[in-house]
């Protein structure tokens, strides 16, 4: 989201606006991004050493399953306790089987930077490498690519998703090619696009003039200005390449069980959503959090780098 | 216009036939279905008389055509799970409940996608922009599953108002309508935003203005009337993300539609069902987009003449 002047009216009526360092960049965005998504995915072996509340994401006690939230009491009735309160060990309740709720989603994050890091990696080089070529090359290398781009357009993602898995199986590596497989045609479209404004300009002319072989000339001046495109295209797709991995994970086409992915935990807590709510809340949640702050974050550097990307 | 219209079409067909040859590879590729469908006894013997009586053992490319020529006459083959019945018929008995979703969910979304989209824009910059542009932005980053399952604890665990599953009366459509359509608020608000933003600079709308007209009709009843040409090309995307989005809801509202079916058959690996299922979503997509296309080419000469 654009930084918008309300704190100018604000100045206006009150003579104060926020420090400027404040107001140059996505604070918010970054520090949810950082406390939700990277500080776990980097830090979470340290933080279950350090603290007594992190426990093992992929083990339970039986006998401790079904705990709700650390700040909820035993339910009583007449005397008799109904079900037992939360404890300040498993803050955010435990699932089915007696795995903590903060522990898997703190491990969930890792999961889920990996996936979709991974896999925009591998979608941005295959999109960027195809869009460059269709752009300068033209000719059928155009219409090929083109022809590609349409074709991955024309089959809905989830239903992509779907097929792909049933040819791949599940496993990590299977979410990662399939999800590439998916994403790479924004990239192809955009750098394309992008490409063909910069092939009438002047330095690509004296490139060519001077007899730089075509291939350094995509390689060492088309490509380093095209980088500002990728970067924005990457960053407004994380969101949705984690939306991806969750929804495929919920549908049981993503990762295996147990891993503590965040979509699978949302799966387990809708069967359980009558007796036990938090297991389905709080990692969905943290779905939120992540790719709304990513969001945010992604916009902002479009329009830092490059506005032409609105339309997104 | 004729000939941007035929290029169109003939891409779309182009592209709708390669869907059908991956889709065909693709789940030919996961693994042999009649071990999977047999029960456990089946000697070899048995499995190779069901392959050869299903066609499985052809060539490729045999198969292939065998299918396609069958397509064109309107066999898309036997369900593989469901015994006796065919593909497409599995497919038309489940069609009525997703386009019962598909249509609520799209009330939903212009209903609710318009009217923010217009106030954003005439507000522009004030703190009702800012969390309209919010809201629109959170209705964007939420897994639609999630929303479903908190919609559910709401309504029906906590509060009791509504049912949690399956379809009936209206009671038990409105949950799964709004989880769908509200992922497309966001992007339908936002365009109608930046249209509405255009539309209000120009000269017919102060010239409204000048003769005398009260805000409300300059801005609702001639701004938006101009603006909502925008949202209504963006349409096709839309329909393409309730195809994706009708399985996910499908899913956690048990709603008996074509996105539970498409589910429930590649889990079992019934490989006519899937084929047809995909073939179909593909042809919706495409079919809107192109339309979609060709609406915009009419209301906007300069795309005709481009690539």
């Amino acid at each position: 989201m654009t930084t918008f002047p309300t704190d100018v009216i604000a100045a206006e009526k009150t003579g104060w606006r926020w420090p400027r360092i404040l107001r140059r960049y996505p604070w918010f965005a970054l520090s949810v991004l950082f406390l939700v998504l990277v500080l776990p995915a980097i830090f979470a072996d340290l933080l279950r050493a350090v603290l007594p509340f992190v426990h093992d994401p992929e083990t339970g006690k039986l006998s401790q399953r079904l705990l709700p939230p650390a700040w909820i009491g035993p339910q009583e009735l007449n005397g008799i306790q109904l079900t037992p309160g939360g404890s300040w060990e498993f803050i955010l309740g435990t699932d089915k089987v007696g795995r903590d709720v903060l522990s898997r989603i703190i491990y969930g994050a890792r999961i889920s930077l990996l996936v979709s890091g991974i896999s925009i990696l591998i979608a941005g080089t295959i999109g960027t490498t195809l869009g460059v070529l269709a752009g300068y090359l033209g000719g059928w290398w155009d219409h090929l690519i083109m022809r590609l781009v349409d074709i991955s357009h024309a089959i809905p993602t989830i239903i992509l998703a779907m097929v792909l898995s049933i040819a791949l199986g599940s496993g990590f590596l299977s979410v990662v090619i399939v999800i590439s497989l998916i994403y790479w045609n924004s990239y192809a479209r955009l750098v394309r696009a992008q490409v063909l404004a910069l092939r009438s300009k002047d330095f690509v002319a004296r490139a060519q003039m001077s007899g730089v072989s075509t291939f350094k000339i995509m390689l060492r001046h088309i490509l380093p200005n095209v980088t500002n495109t990728i970067v924005v295209i990457a960053t407004l797709e994380v969101g949705q390449v984690i939306l991806l991995e969750a929804t495929m994970s919920f549908l049981g086409i993503g990762l295996p069980r147990p891993t503590p992915a965040w979509g699978l935990m949302v799966a387990d807590g809708r069967d359980l959503i009558v007796e036990a709510w938090w297991v389905a809340l709080f990692p969905g949640l943290a779905i939120l959090l992540t790719v709304l702050s990513m969001n945010l974050f992604g916009d902002w550097l479009r329009d830092r780098l490059d506005p032409k990307l609105r339309n997104l | 216009m004729q000939r941007y219209i035929l290029l169109r079409v003939f891409h779309t067909i182009i592209a709708l036939l390669a869907v059908s040859i991956i889709i065909f590879l693709l789940v030919r590729l996961s693994g042999d279905p009649v071990s999977t469908l047999l029960p456990a006894e089946a000697t070899l013997e048995d499995i190779e008389r069901v392959r050869i009586q299903w066609g499985l053992d052809r060539p490729l490319p045999e198969q292939y055509f065998a299918y396609m020529g069958n397509v064109l006459q309107g066999n898309f083959g036997e369900s593989l799970k469901w015994r006796g019945q065919s593909a497409s018929d599995l497919l038309l008995q489940r069609l009525p409940a997703t386009l019962e979703l598909a249509g609520l969910a799209l009330l939903v979304a212009s209903l609710a996608g318009l009217p923010i989209g217009v106030i954003s824009a005439v507000k522009k910059n004030t703190p009702t922009d800012f969390i309209a542009k919010t809201l629109a932005l959170l209705g964007q980053s939420m897994p639609s599953f999630w929303l479903g399952t908190m919609l559910i604890w709401l309504f029906s665990v906590q509060l009791g108002w509504l049912p949690s599953y399956g379809r009936g009366g209206i009671a038990n459509v409105i949950m799964p309508a709004v989880a769908l359509g509200l992922f497309q608020v966001a992007a339908v608000a936002r365009i109608t935003r930046s249209s509405m933003l255009d539309v209000l600079d120009s000269e017919y709308i102060t010239l409204a203005r000048i003769k005398g007209l009260p805000e409300w009709k300059v801005i609702w009843k001639h701004a938006l009337r101009n603006a909502a040409v925008a949202p209504l090309t963006y349409f096709g995307v839309i329909i393409g993300g309730w195809i994706s989005g009708s399985v996910v809801i499908e899913t956690v509202f048990a709603w008996p539609g074509v996105g539970l079916l498409s589910i429930e058959a590649i889990r079992s690996r019934d490989i006519p069902v899937v084929q047809t299922i995909v073939l179909f979503f593909s042809l919706v997509y495409c079919v809107s987009s192109l339309l979609v296309d060709i609406l915009y080419a009419y209301l906007d000469p300069r795309i005709r003449y481009d690539s």
